[in-house]
């Protein structure tokens, strides 16, 4: 132990998601939306310029967000604020720590920036929540320093089911290592193209050294239960809210529902009467896969 | 076995759980009023106090804690757990309440965001050198007479980070992200 205070210790950063457990992380585009996200009870927000439905939308190249916007909802908002980076650039995540936000995504929402190479999080303060779709991508994310997994699922859709896919083959493939003997994981972590010392400490612990959270798609309080049932932790919501017919409601709705995702007579209270969940697509249909970026 | 509750509607929960069955101390997860019934103490854990302050109101819990802890029922409150305790919130929203029970005044993110957070060994009354980690962690500015300082950054003693008063221990830091249970023990001994 040293005597002088210590940051950007692992403990501190992955402390912070740590603390975030059981909430809901909202995406929003501006300040008004970043104080009705903080009135519903969340517990952070991401703060970007579109919504991954608008991205997807409007199409051409998705990059962070404009540093004017992440300071204004700083400053409306005492709940932590998060921006994501492109995967790869890290001179966005530079930027993105100079303006001192808490968590930096690193994501497939933004077009990518390195076709080979993530972010070299180790380099960072500041602490990075990236995607993963199995288990070896979560694990080669953590190799890079990242101190907070999330599911990818497929964003913009209002679509839950490519979320619950990666939440499923994650745990299907930790439970795989648990019942794996100590010899067999040489060859799982070759198959899983992730660290040997990581595989290992996952076939221990049968978890995630990091938290594990859900994201892409979620639109209802019933997805959040779902997902929260399946192993996440705590939900990221994009699109879901503020594309929804009631944004204030619907957020509070999905925030009860992370809450108490047990007791269904609190899931079905919250969703009675919340209005149009957003449209949504059928992700068969798309011709952009974002849960396809990163490597 | 004396049965302790942890407030579980948002953040560490799972680590004060543990934290407490390794003291062979039975757990409840308090979500609802009637989780209450038969616990001897609770723990408010770290998480973000706005979310968990919404969720104490709309899971009822709210009015039958604030009860309990006027009648002087134990509890023990890190980080978000400390804002909620304390009598007065600096740098909080406009509409932040608390249950005002613990006489000190604290800001929110008085350490800054989370670039800020830091680890660092304080020396804690009776227990010894504990690793102290700090995340987004409120300043206890003001502490009244009666309230007892436990750690303190300064050796002075102005600084305070882990205090109590009577049967409400408030606490700056999170011991339940160390594998050193002490201030836990302390807490549940006094039970």
């Amino acid at each position: 132990m040293s005597n002088s205070p210590h940051t950007g210790s692992t403990l501190v950063k992955r402390g912070l998601a740590d603390m975030l457990r059981g909430g809901v992380i909202m995406d929003v585009v501006n300040p008004e939306q970043a104080k009705i996200a903080e009135d519903s009870g969340a517990v952070a927000v991401m703060a970007l310029e579109r919504v991954p439905s608008d991205i997807r939308r409007d199409g051409g190249v998705a990059r962070m967000s404009d540093p004017k916007m992440i300071q204004d909802i700083q400053a409306t908002v005492t709940i932590p604020v998060m921006a994501k980076a492109r995967i790869g650039h890290f001179a966005e995540a530079q930027i993105l720590q100079a303006l001192d936000v808490d968590y930096i995504d690193e994501s497939e929402v933004l077009t990518p920036a390195d076709e080979v190479n993530h972010i070299d999080k180790w380099a960072f303060t500041v602490p990075f929540v990236c995607g993963a779709t199995n288990l070896g991508e979560a694990l080669r994310r953590i190799a890079e320093g990242a101190c907070l997994i999330r599911s990818k699922g497929e964003a913009g859709t209002g679509n839950v089911v490519e979320a619950v896919r990666h939440l499923r083959t994650i745990n299907q493939q930790i439970r795989r290592l648990q019942t794996a003997d100590a010899s067999e994981l040489f060859s799982l972590a070759k198959d899983l193209q992730a660290p040997l010392p990581l595989v290992q400490e996952v076939a221990e612990r049968g978890e995630l050294p990091v938290p594990l959270f859900c994201a892409g798609g979620i639109s209802t309080p019933a997805d959040a239960a779902l997902v929260l049932q399946l192993g996440a932790q705590a939900v990221f919501v994009g699109s879901g809210i503020f594309k929804s017919e009631d944004p204030i409601r619907m957020a509070a709705a999905i925030v009860e529902a992370t809450t108490h995702y047990l007791d269904a007579s609190v899931v079905a209270k919250v969703s009675t009467g919340l209005g149009d969940a957003m449209k949504g697509w059928e992700t068969a249909t798309l011709e952009t896969r974002l849960a396809e970026r990163g490597w | 076995m004396v049965r302790v509750g942890v407030l579980a509607l948002q953040g560490d929960v799972r680590e004060h759980r543990e934290m407490l069955e390794s003291l062979e101390v039975e757990v409840v997860s308090v979500k609802r009023p009637e989780d209450l019934r038969d616990i001897r103490g609770i723990i408010f854990p770290g998480g973000e106090s706005t979310a968990i302050a919404h969720l104490l109101r709309s899971s009822g819990l709210k009015d039958p804690l604030s009860e309990l802890i006027q009648q002087g029922f134990p509890v023990f409150g890190t980080c978000a757990g400390l804002i909620l305790l304390s009598r007065e919130i600096l740098d909080g929203r406009a509409d932040q309440w608390s249950f005002g029970a613990l006489d000190v005044a604290v800001r929110r993110n008085g350490y800054g965001r989370q670039i800020a957070s830091f680890e660092v060994p304080v020396e804690v009354d009776g227990i010894g050198q504990v690793e102290a980690v700090f995340i987004r962690a409120p300043k206890i500015e003001q502490a009244a007479n009666e309230v007892t300082v436990l750690a303190s950054l300064d050796k002075d003693g102005t600084h305070p980070v882990l205090v109590r008063n009577g049967n409400l221990w408030g606490c700056s830091f999170h011991p339940e992200l160390t594998t050193d249970s002490r201030i836990h023990d302390a807490f549940v001994q006094s039970l």
